[in-house]
């Protein structure tokens, strides 16, 4: 269960200010794709077009189309709520559901898919869920205390361990170790390497040594000019992107010669 | 913090800390407002308490004097009327303003929201001589559905037909006040639930909808679960609201001995017994009528203390 992302052409606009323009990417499954670039150059924007989560913000759309495995994410007919049962995502700030429990929030995407799981099975798919996020043996003894009570790093874990419960075909990730030291960071980056088995990961970050370490492949996004909308510059095998990139702009900007 | 820091700085320095004198007017300020709230409060209860002095001698000596032959034959009546009107009308306040409150906070379209909100804040300034005549009004109309209700449900206490089968031929009843009551508080409860929803964290309505949730689903998984104390108090409010309320209980209820059945005329409020006898009032009688505003007091402390034991037990951190 992996599915291939195909994005044609897409401009994404929030209200009449548009904010990415033109962008083409063919995302393969079962890889890591890495977004990177300057602040405000339309990341996050992008990555949320992918299930359709920035249609939450009045007035936001797109004009272009999103393939998954073929189908049009953006078709006629296409229910977000579908497409976003599907995409999973994981946010910048760990944002588990404070009233619930630890196992609670992991099953709180199959609660909504499937009211009536057995009490077996339930425990069973909380395991391996959490196992999945490499989360497990932390919390095994207190599946059932709230799941404020993690630290950070266990808590985006947790908010991991939720998004694949619901055995998701994509994951999307948003700055995920921005607001976490550096041993919970590393403990993300392993677990994105493992998740890659099985998913197809779209990941956004400004810590270009983790571009490097986790994905396969990097799309390097710019902008001319605040109130531009943002582009995608060049998007290549992220070794490529790293050493040798086609672009003075992208060589600029991964060496740190920015501005 | 270092550790090492205390043992090498001077004794004396580290036991006088840094006091700004801004800090100091300030919590002197809100020291004094603090106890001034509560010395207003201490003498309204002394004040009832030495004015109601005389009915509780007479208790002791000669019950038969006070109205009803007896204090508490005479208290527990009012106490029973005003809880079940209040009651009621929370009953029947409640799911409309939740409702009320998830449409224009979360549902209506953009534009009509902030309409909306407006309108219910707007019906919170009309005063209760006005919603007591618009009750009066409402009255009359709402006898043939007391007279289906004593028909067809009169096996429950509750819509009982009284001694010769009939209901309130004015439909001037307990049910009546209770609906009037439901829709005075109906605003201030709608708008600080209003404004409890408005304050779910942005991150948790995410987290939900991303993981495939309907629009009510995320109501379910984050506004609500979130909202849950500021509900428990808005509805407190609205309970105090209604137990206190008097003008237009007064206009609307024909009161008199208490009934179960909310469909025939009877029953009273303490705040709209005390309204409509203070003015010919005078002697024990006076004093009587000042007791039970004091039971009232009791009651509304209660119910606040109650609340904010509910608000503290279900209270969650959002982030
Ligand atoms: N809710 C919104 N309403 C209007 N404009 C928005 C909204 N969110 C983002 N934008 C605009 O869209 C553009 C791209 O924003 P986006 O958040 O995608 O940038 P980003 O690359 O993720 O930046 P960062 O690295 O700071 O997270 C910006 O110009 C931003 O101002
Ligand atoms: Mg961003």
């Amino acid at each position: 269960m992996s599915k291939q992302i195909e994005i044609k052409d897409l401009d994404i606009y929030y209200g009449s200010f548009r904010a990415v323009e033109g962008v083409s990417m063919l995302i393969e499954p079962r890889t890591v794709t890495a977004l990177i670039g300057p602040s405000g150059c339309g990341k996050s924007t992008v990555l949320r077009s992918l299930n359709r989560m920035h249609e939450v913000i009045p007035g936001a759309y797109v004009d272009g189309s999103v393939m998954m495995d073929g189908q049009d994410i953006y078709g006629a007919g296409v229910d977000p709520v579908n497409v976003r049962r599907q995409v999973g995502m994981v946010f910048q700030r760990a944002n588990p559901f404070p009233t619930m429990s630890i196992k609670e929030n992991v099953l709180a995407g199959v609660r909504l898919n499937n009211q009536r799981i057995s009490r077996k099975d339930a425990d069973d798919l909380a395991e391996r869920a959490l196992r999945g996020a490499n989360l497990w043996e932390e919390v095994k003894d207190r599946l059932d205390l709230p799941g404020s009570g993690l630290s950070g790093g266990q808590q985006q874990r947790l908010c991991i361990a939720r998004a694949i419960a619901v055995q998701p075909e994509v994951i999307l990730m948003d700055e995920p170790c921005s607001a976490l030291d550096p041993i919970s960071t590393l403990a993300i980056e392993d677990l994105i390497a493992e998740l890659k088995n099985e998913y197809t990961v779209v990941i956004v970050t400004h810590n270009m040594q983790q571009a490097a370490r986790v994905s396969d492949r990097t799309g390097f996004f710019n902008i001319a000019g605040t109130g531009k909308p943002g582009k995608l510059i060049e998007y290549n095998d992220t070794e490529i992107i790293f050493s040798n990139p086609e672009k003075d702009d992208t060589q600029n900007y991964v060496s740190g010669r920015f501005g | 913090m270092a550790t090492s820091a205390p043992a090498k700085s001077e004794p004396t320095a580290q036991s006088r800390p840094v006091v700004r004198i801004g800090d100091r007017v300030f919590s002197a300020l809100t020291l004094a407002a603090g106890i001034l709230i509560l010395l207003t409060l201490a003498g309204v209860a002394i004040f009832l308490l030495i004015q109601s002095w005389p009915v509780i001698g007479a208790q002791t000596t000669d019950p038969e004097q006070i109205t009803g032959g007896g204090f508490f034959k005479y208290v527990w009546p009012l106490i029973l009327g005003t809880l079940i009107s209040a009651v009621i009308a929370l009953i029947v306040a409640t799911p409309f303003a939740l409702g009320i409150a998830l449409f224009t906070s979360h549902m209506s379209p953009r534009r009509l929201a902030p309409f909306l909100g407006y309108t219910i804040d707007l019906l919170a300034a009309i005063p209760s001589v006005v919603y007591g005549l618009w009750g009066l009004a409402l009255a009359g109309n709402l006898v043939p559905v007391y007279r289906w209700l004593a028909e067809n449900l009169g096996w429950i206490p509750i819509f009982a037909p009284d001694a010769e089968g009939t209901v309130s031929q004015t439909g001037r009843t307990m049910l009546t006040a209770s609906l009037v009551l439901a829709i005075m508080i109906l605003p201030i409860i709608t708008s600080l639930v209003r404004e409890v929803f408005l304050q779910t964290p942005r991150l948790q309505e995410e987290a939900a909808l991303a993981l495939g949730a309907t629009r009510w689903e995320m109501i379910r998984m984050a506004v609500l679960p979130f909202g849950a104390s500021g509900i428990s108090s808005a509805i407190m409010l609205g309970l105090g609201r209604a137990l206190g309320e008097t003008m237009a209980v007064a206009m609307i209820l024909s009161s008199g001995a208490f009934t179960w059945s909310l469909v025939v005329t009877g029953n009273q409020t303490i705040a709209s017994e005390i309204a409509q006898n203070f003015p010919e009032a005078a002697g024990l009688r006076l004093s009587e009528l000042i007791s039970i505003g004091l039971v009232l007091f009791v009651i509304t402390l209660l119910v606040n203390m109650a609340a904010r034991a509910i608000v503290a037990r279900t209270t969650v951190k959002g982030n």
